[in-house]
């Protein structure tokens, strides 16, 4: 049975629909991807099920957690949900964090909350989390405030706070974004380490393909608050079915073999509030028919256990496209 | 640190200095002291005699000089109406102003600051758009209409209180009811900018997200935050209440710094007026201080700034 189920979660903003019934499970220890480009839904999906969109989103649909409805309950039950089953880690690190309070004194809140620690006990474990996840000199950098660490260091302190919960399942809201490359690196190592040591699962949110690669187990694309294909990591990268998915690897710049001109993804991500009639994806599509712009495809479960949500897909012994054929007719 | 305390306070006293300057020049500049006190039909020879009295006939320049050096000896010089020394007349009536503007600025803290913050955690409701409006109400009307109203309606129609004097508690109220007013409509407007916006930062996000309270995030995360904005602003209405009480205290006939400011300046009584603006801008100066003070006690980041300086 899987850890955290979704089903039909629908989110508007002032009555404009930004997600158009997500449905996902995240088994227990499972690393799950989500990648899918900016506006997408990605972090709205979990930002919604955990309650902590802004008072004028309208959410509808269900999320469990090991069984318990999270939706259009009491706030009292998500609160307990929050940190200690559930924890999350957000895009900028810098400014997640409370710039009045030292990082020790915020660490100590989860401990305090999810594992009854007093505050002696609390500044103990403080250190070793901040040991643990690299922070240096750990013991007397634990009194000092947010604006004296690092960006990279500030995450850091996130995926300790967020452990210190000792949660079954992390959400990485695109921790490495706002990082250099080589801090991004670092994280995802940290992350990696902390997933095998732990034995947490894990959703990983990012638009970074290579980062999901390294990462997780299973993968979700989605493009405009929908989930257009999902299956394992391997068959998802050697063979993306969806016409997106194929768009965001060809707009990968290759390190190794010839140069050769990336091939981007025209246009531009529709606006929510004018949505095509048909599928999302259609106007920006080489492969769309006229079906495609009037009809939207569902998510179907495909013969090699991913799922699609497209009528004319990339067949599957495809290596590549040709780049006139992905340019929209 | 100290470095940064010494400098502060050497602008502080900078500042006074500019102000009892300008005091000074200002007032000798905008009328002759003899011929108002002595009303314009006195002899001329006893207006010379007055002038002589008290140095006016001296260049400008040696009048100040000899101020200063007054001032350095704490002597802050006599009154020319009833020779008694001016630092006396001043601070028999500092408890008076005390007893209206102290109770003020308590009400203006203890009621505009809560109404700002619920405002803001519930946005757009009802109680909201009330805190919006009455606020708007308070801060745009004059305090000179505010007080002659509730005189109207509390003293004359209803008679319940009293309109002017000192007699009793029930004489404060209404001057400490209009002072009131206007701080609470600032303060509730600038305490609700403020909670919205630290509420919309990531980090109430994270603080939720740590699976703390609605209450905990309100009290522990946000409103620490919002406390430096509404910190710059209580600064300001601390050294605005004195202006405020110059007006109450006229239409109350409240026996205080205030009206003995304007019969002082009217009269050109010289050292009652520097007295008082002596008074007035240390106060102002002090809770400036003040404000930076708790700048670097409500926030690290100034606290760095302020090493760094």
């Amino acid at each position: 049975m899987s850890y955290v189920s979704i089903r039909d979660l629908k989110v508007s903003f002032d009555g404009v629909q930004v997600l158009h019934g997500i449905n996902l499970d995240v088994a227990k220890g499972e690393a799950l991807g989500l990648v899918g480009e900016s506006g997408c839904g990605k972090s709205v999906t979990w930002l919604a099920a955990l309650g902590l969109l802004p008072g004028k989103a309208t959410v509808s649909g269900s999320v469990t957690v090991e069984g318990q409805q999270l939706i259009g309950t009491a706030r009292t039950a998500v609160e307990g949900v929050r940190g200690g089953k559930v924890a999350m880690i957000f895009q900028d690190p810098s400014s997640s964090l409370n710039p009045v309070r030292t990082v020790g004194r915020q660490i100590c809140e989860s401990l305090r909350l999810h594992r009854g620690m007093d505050q002696r006990a609390g500044r103990i474990e403080a250190v070793r989390l901040l040991d643990m996840v690299g922070i240096p000199d750990a013991r007397k950098r634990v009194d000092l405030y947010p604006h004296e660490f690092s960006g990279g260091q500030c995450q850091r302190v996130m995926i300790a706070m967020a452990l210190a919960g000792a949660p079954d399942l992390l959400i990485a809201d695109e921790p490495t974004t706002a990082l250099d490359a080589t801090i991004q690196a670092q994280i995802l190592d940290l992350l990696a380490m902390l997933r095998r040591e732990t034995g947490m699962a894990m959703v990983f949110i990012s638009h970074d393909l290579g980062a999901v690669g390294a990462i997780c187990d299973r993968v979700h694309v989605m493009y405009a608050g929908r989930i257009v294909e999902s299956g394992a990591i391997g068959p998802m990268f050697d063979a993306p079915r969806h016409p997106y998915t194929r768009g965001l690897f060809d707009a990968i710049p290759r390190l190794d073999g010839a140069r050769n001109r990336l091939i981007p993804i025209h246009g531009t991500v529709p606006d929510p509030s004018h949505m095509p009639p048909g599928c999302a994806f259609a106007p920006r599509c080489a492969k769309a028919q006229a079906f495609c712009h009037s009809d939207a495809p569902a998510l179907m479960p495909q013969p090699d256990d991913r799922q699609l949500a497209c009528f004319y897909p990339v067949s599957s012994n495809a290596t590549g496209v040709a780049a006139d054929e992905r340019l929209p007719a | 640190m100290l470095n940064y305390f010494v400098t502060r306070l050497f602008r502080a006293v900078l500042t006074i200095l500019l102000v009892m300057t300008f005091a000074f020049v200002v007032l000798r500049l905008s009328g002759d002291p003899a011929s108002i006190l002595l009303g314009p039909d006195a002899p001329t020879d006893s207006i010379a005699a007055f002038r002589a009295r008290w140095g006016l006939d001296d260049p400008l320049w040696k009048q100040y000089l000899a101020y200063l050096k007054s001032i350095a000896q704490l002597d802050f010089g006599v009154s020319m109406r009833d020779r008694s020394p001016a630092i006396d007349l001043v601070l028999e009536r500092v408890p008076a102003t005390l007893a209206l503007t102290v109770p003020t600025l308590l009400i203006q803290l203890g009621v505009g600051i809560p109404a700002g913050v619920y405002a803001a955690l519930h946005r757009e409701s009802v109680a909201d758009r009330g805190v919006i409006m009455l606020s708007i109400f308070g801060f745009t009307i004059p305090s000179f209409v505010m007080g002659l109203v509730l005189v109207l309606v509390f003293a004359v129609t209803l008679g319940w209180l009293p309109s002017g004097g000192q007699d009793s508690w029930q004489h404060a109220i209404l001057p400490i009811a209009t002072m009131s007013v206007g701080g609470i409509g600032i303060l509730a407007r600038f305490s609700r900018s403020a909670m919205i916006e630290v509420m919309g930062q990531p980090y109430i996000r994270t603080a939720m997200a740590k699976g703390l309270s609605w209450r905990d995030v309100v009290w522990k995360h946000a409103l620490p935050n919002a406390s430096v904005p509404i910190v710059t602003i209580v600064g300001f209405m601390v050294g605005s209440l004195i202006a405020g009480a110059v007006v109450v205290e006229s239409i109350f006939s409240w026996p205080g710094i205030g009206r003995l400011l304007i019969v002082s300046v009217s009269n050109r009584d010289l050292a009652v007026v520097q007295c008082l603006l002596l008074v007035i801008a240390s106060t102002m100066v002090i809770a400036n201080l003040c404000v930076d003070f708790a700048y670097g006690l409500l926030d690290p980041r100034l606290r760095a700034n302020a090493a760094a300086h």
